[in-house]
Parts: C-alpha cells; structure tokens; sequence
C-alpha cells in the first residue's frame, strides 16, 4: 500500500463517518426502534408501556379498519399510478415534438409538482367547493359533494394526486426522450416505419427502463402518501379515503396508541420494501440501467 | 432571425396552461372580494382586492410560519450538504470498507416511510428537549434529505473524468488540494442541483412539521396553511392568499431555477 492509498483510506473513512453517524441516529436506530415499539402496548397518557409481542400484528389481521385502510391505499396507488404513467407518457411524447417555448412549457408543467402538496390540498378544496367550486361549474352546475360524498371523496382524491404528480413521470420520459439520436427516427423511416409502428416499435421499447424506474419512485411514493389526503378528506367520509398512513397517524397521534400506530407502520415499511424489491428485479432482469 | 410559431407550440402550451389551471383559480381567488366568492357566474373579479393578502399578513400566523420555514429550509439543506457532500465524494472515489453495503444502507434510507419512523423520532426529539424548535424539524428533515443528497451527489461526482484528479496528482497536488481546485469547481453545478431538491422537500414537508411542532415558534408553512382557522365559515379568500405565498419559494424554483432543478430530478432517475 502506497502512502497516498493509506491516506485516502484515513480520508475515506473521515469523510464519510459524520454521514453515517448521522444516518444512523436518524433513520437505522428509529427504524430498528419503531419496530421494538410495535410489540409493546405504549399508552403515554395513561403511563402504560408493557411487552405485548405480536399482538398488535395478531390483532390488524381481524381488524376490519386495516383491511379497509389496506384496500383504500392499493386502489389509490393503483388508480393514481396508472394514470399518471399514461397521461406523462402523453405528455411527454407531445413535448418530444415541440421547438419553441420549451421553457415556458415545463414550467406550467413543473408547478403542480413542486407545490407543497398541503398547498394542493387546499387548491382541490376550494375547487370541489359544492356549489362554487370551479370542477361543478364546468360539469354544467351540478352540486356534486366531492369531498362529502362516499362514493366520489377517493376519485376526487385521486384527481388531486394526478394533478400533482403526473408531472414528475412526464418529465423522466421526455428526459429520456431527448436522448433519442435522431439516427434512430431517421433508420424507422428509411424502414418505411409509420407513425404508429415507430412508437410502437422504437421509441417505446426504448422507454420501457425509465417507465419502470418511474414505476417505483410514483408505487412507492403513493403507498407512502400521506399529506394530501390527511388534509383534503382526513380520511373520510366514512373511512373511504382513509390510507394506511392515515390510519397509522391516528392510531399514534389522535388515540395515542404508540405501539400499535407503530405496527401499522411497520407494515406500510414491509409494504414498500417488498413492492421496491420486486421493482429492482425486474429491472435487473431487463438489464436495465436506461 | 424571425422565430416561427407552430401552431403544435401553442397547443401544446395550451394544454399544459390548462393542466395549471387549479393554481390560476387560487391566484384569482386570492384577488376577489368576499362578496363574489361564492358567485359562479364570473371568471374574473370585478374588482381586484388585496384585502386577504393583508389580513394573511396582519391577522394570521403565516408571517412567523414563511420565516420558520425559510430557516428549517435554509438549515436543512446547509446540514445535508455538510454531511453529504464529503460522505458522497468518499463513496464516489475513495476506498472504504463495505462500500457497497453503505450504499445499500443509503439507498434504503430514501425508500424509509416518514410514518414508519415519525414515531420513534418523536420519542427521541422530545427525550432531548427539542420539541417545538427549528432543531427538531432540521434533524427529522435531516433524515430524508441526506440520504437522496448524497446519491445524487455521488452520481455527478462520478460523472467527472476522474484523468483531471489524476492530472493533479501527478503534479504533486494532495487530496484535499485536488478536491478543492478540481473536483469542487466541476461538481459546483450538481450541488446547486442537489441543494434546491433538498430546500424544495424541505419547504414542503408537512408530517413532521406537523408531529414535532406544538405553536407558532416553530410551525412552517404547511402546518400554518393545514390548521388555517375559520371561525364561523372557512376564509376561502384568505386560504387561496396564504396559499399563494406558500407556494412562492416552488413557483420562483420552477420559473428562474428550473435548470437545476430538471437537471437534479432527471439525474436521479437516468443513473441506475
């Protein structure tokens, strides 16, 4: 080992010790501390902490409020997910063609993703306002109940969310877009490739690693989702908006129940590892790196 | 030259005007007199006012929250960059132990749910006292931050042909010469990147602002703007102006720094 290689190995570790350190204060011993939480019956008002083992998880496997908070949150990740992969992919193939004004273009694009999503939450208040809103006015004066009504809260819900996060996915595909050679087009053309079968044939395949990518971050940000429905419905009406996340909030914070607020968390961690590994597969599988 | 307008341009412009839209209506809304709220049958106010911007500026707490937030923001990202910055370099280009676990440890951070670990962090920000401080809220933001810091860090530092360090090395410079002449002038772009993601997630984030705040000594703007107070009927107007100035800091970033701000989203995605 030469002097320098000993010396990088001293500087190695003092660079990236404060980081770890940091790390590991904040997200390993939480996360190794939540999970000690979720097998103990944590009470603070009351003074009550005692070693309860996996009662917590025994009891949200017949609880009928978690298999609906579990049913809210697939179908909102689901829905949510899937539309915005395909209205980014649009939008990002019109972008493709586009010469002037790019700029301008991404910018209206990009607002509705960098708000605070508190701030989207009370936009699609005000806009699902029963009577003045402005979505009931444009659908012609109806008084729909948007955020009232237990059958249009999660669709409402869910438009919000598209609204906000559609321009992330439309971004990475136009990103990816943009690296296209033009030789690519121009040989599809010399094929005697149409319009159609050009998409279909070149510039698809060739996003299928970015649409994957975008995949994960949107599956595991929407499983993890919590602020704009906890501010725009706070669940309800009658449970019908209210996630994982919500339900686990609620239990640690509004009942005070730590211990079992933390086993519900624990399984929205499971949830989004396991959906995260099952990504990275099929990514290796594609040996995809885009 | 004479630029050409196509007519694509402009549809396309169009449509993406309209998909802002919901945010258009708030700017509207936040100009129109309580009188006309309620009334559908205008697009515009008749009369403009700035009366809700200065009852948000006079009655609410948002004054002290835009403050609050620009210094957890302001905190936050200085923190993560001092950690991160030279934590990325190490993983980027020197030898240390267990790399490829650090790196697994990294990228698992940013995959953590908030609500997963709002629980013990509380327990542990209110066993040393920080509950309701700046402190608190730049510790817990600390924890999503770095992790994604650090991975789009190493990223632009591997981007850089790693011959200019050798260059430097050759002509006799040490380590800490080299990072200083070559590799922080050339990483200085991705930086930028990284910071403004870093200050947007951190201006934006709400549930532990939401957790660890108990009064206005330390509520940022989404807890401010969430626990809005209406007395007998909700103050739409008032809402739309606190709303408005919320989202100030994201509106500035996507017009004037939008460069940095594509540039650090996309490369963390296009880089495995």
């Amino acid at each position: 080992m030469t002097a320098r290689e000993r010396a990088d190995r001293l500087t190695g570790l003092a660079f990236v010790s404060p980081a770890l350190l940091a790390l590991a204060a904040l997200t390993v011993y939480p996360g190794l501390w939540v999970l000690w939480l979720s097998l103990q019956q944590r009470v603070p008002i009351f003074g009550i902490a005692r070693f309860v083992g996996v009662e917590h998880y025994a009891f949200l496997a017949g609880d009928a409020r978690f298999w609906n908070a579990g049913r809210v949150t697939l179908v909102f990740t689901a829905v949510s997910v899937g539309l915005e992969l395909v209205l980014g992919l649009g939008v990002a193939l019109a972008l493709q063609r586009q010469r002037g004004g790019r700029r301008l273009a991404l910018s209206l694009l990009l607002l509705a993703w960098a708000l605070p999503s508190v701030v989207t939450a009370k936009l699609f208040e005000w806009l699902y306002h029963p009577s003045a809103g402005l979505v009931n006015v444009v659908l012609g004066g109806h008084a729909f109940n948007w955020l009232g009504d237990p059958r249009l809260a999660l669709p409402g819900l869910i438009a919000a969310d598209v609204w906000r996060t559609m321009p992330f996915v439309a971004l990475l595909c136009y990103a990816r877009l943009l690296t296209i050679a033009p030789e690519v087009y121009e040989a599809a053309r010399v094929d005697g490739a149409g319009r159609g079968a050009t998409l279909a044939y070149v510039t698809l395949p060739l996003l299928r690693p970015i649409l994957l990518i975008a995949l994960l971050f949107r599956t595991l940000d929407a499983l993890r989702a919590f602020d704009l429905m906890f501010v725009l419905t706070g669940g309800g009406p009658a449970s019908t908006t209210e996630t994982l996340t919500v339900y686990a909030y609620r239990s640690l914070f509004q009942t005070l129940q730590l211990g079992f607020g933390a086993a519900v968390g624990c399984v929205i961690f499971a949830l989004v590892m396991l959906v995260a590994g099952a990504y990275l597969r099929a990514l290796r599988g594609q040996g995809a790196t885009a | 030259m004479r630029r050409r307008v196509h007519a694509w341009d402009v549809m396309i412009l169009v449509l993406l005007a309209a998909w802002a839209v919901p945010y258009f209506w708030q700017v509207r809304t936040s100009f129109t007199p309580d009188t006309e709220l309620l009334a559908t049958g205008r697009v515009l106010p008749s009369a403009p006012t700035l009366l809700h911007y200065r009852a948000v500026a006079e009655k609410s707490v948002m004054p002290r929250a835009l403050g609050n937030s620009v210094g957890v923001a302001s905190l936050t990202t200085l923190l993560a960059l001092a950690l991160g910055l030279p934590a990325a370099y190490a993983l980027a280009r020197l030898p240390i132990p267990a790399k490829s676990l650090l790196l697994l440890v990294v990228i698992a951070s940013t995959a953590f749910p908030q609500i997963t670990t709002v629980s013990p962090l509380y327990l542990l920000l209110r066993a040393l006292g920080l509950r309701d401080t700046w402190t608190a809220l730049v510790l817990a933001n600390t924890s999503f931050a770095l992790p994604l810091l650090i991975w789009l860090l190493a990223g632009f530092i591997r981007e850089i042909p790693i011959q200019l360090e050798e260059a430097a090395f050759l002509d006799g410079a040490g380590r800490l010469t080299v990072l200083r002449v070559v590799v922080l002038p050339l990483v200085g772009p991705g930086v930028a990147s990284a910071a403004l993601l870093t200050f947007l997630a951190a201006w934006n984030e709400f549930l532990f602002a939401y957790t660890f705040t108990a009064t206005e000594a330390s509520r940022t703007v989404p807890v401010a703007l969430a626990l809005f107070p209406g007395v007998f009927e909700i103050p739409w107007g008032d809402i739309a102006a606190a709303s408005i100035l919320a989202s100030l800091p994201p509106v500035v970033i996507v017009i004037a720094l939008q460069r940095w701000l594509v540039r650090g989203l996309v490369a963390g995605a296009l880089k495995d």
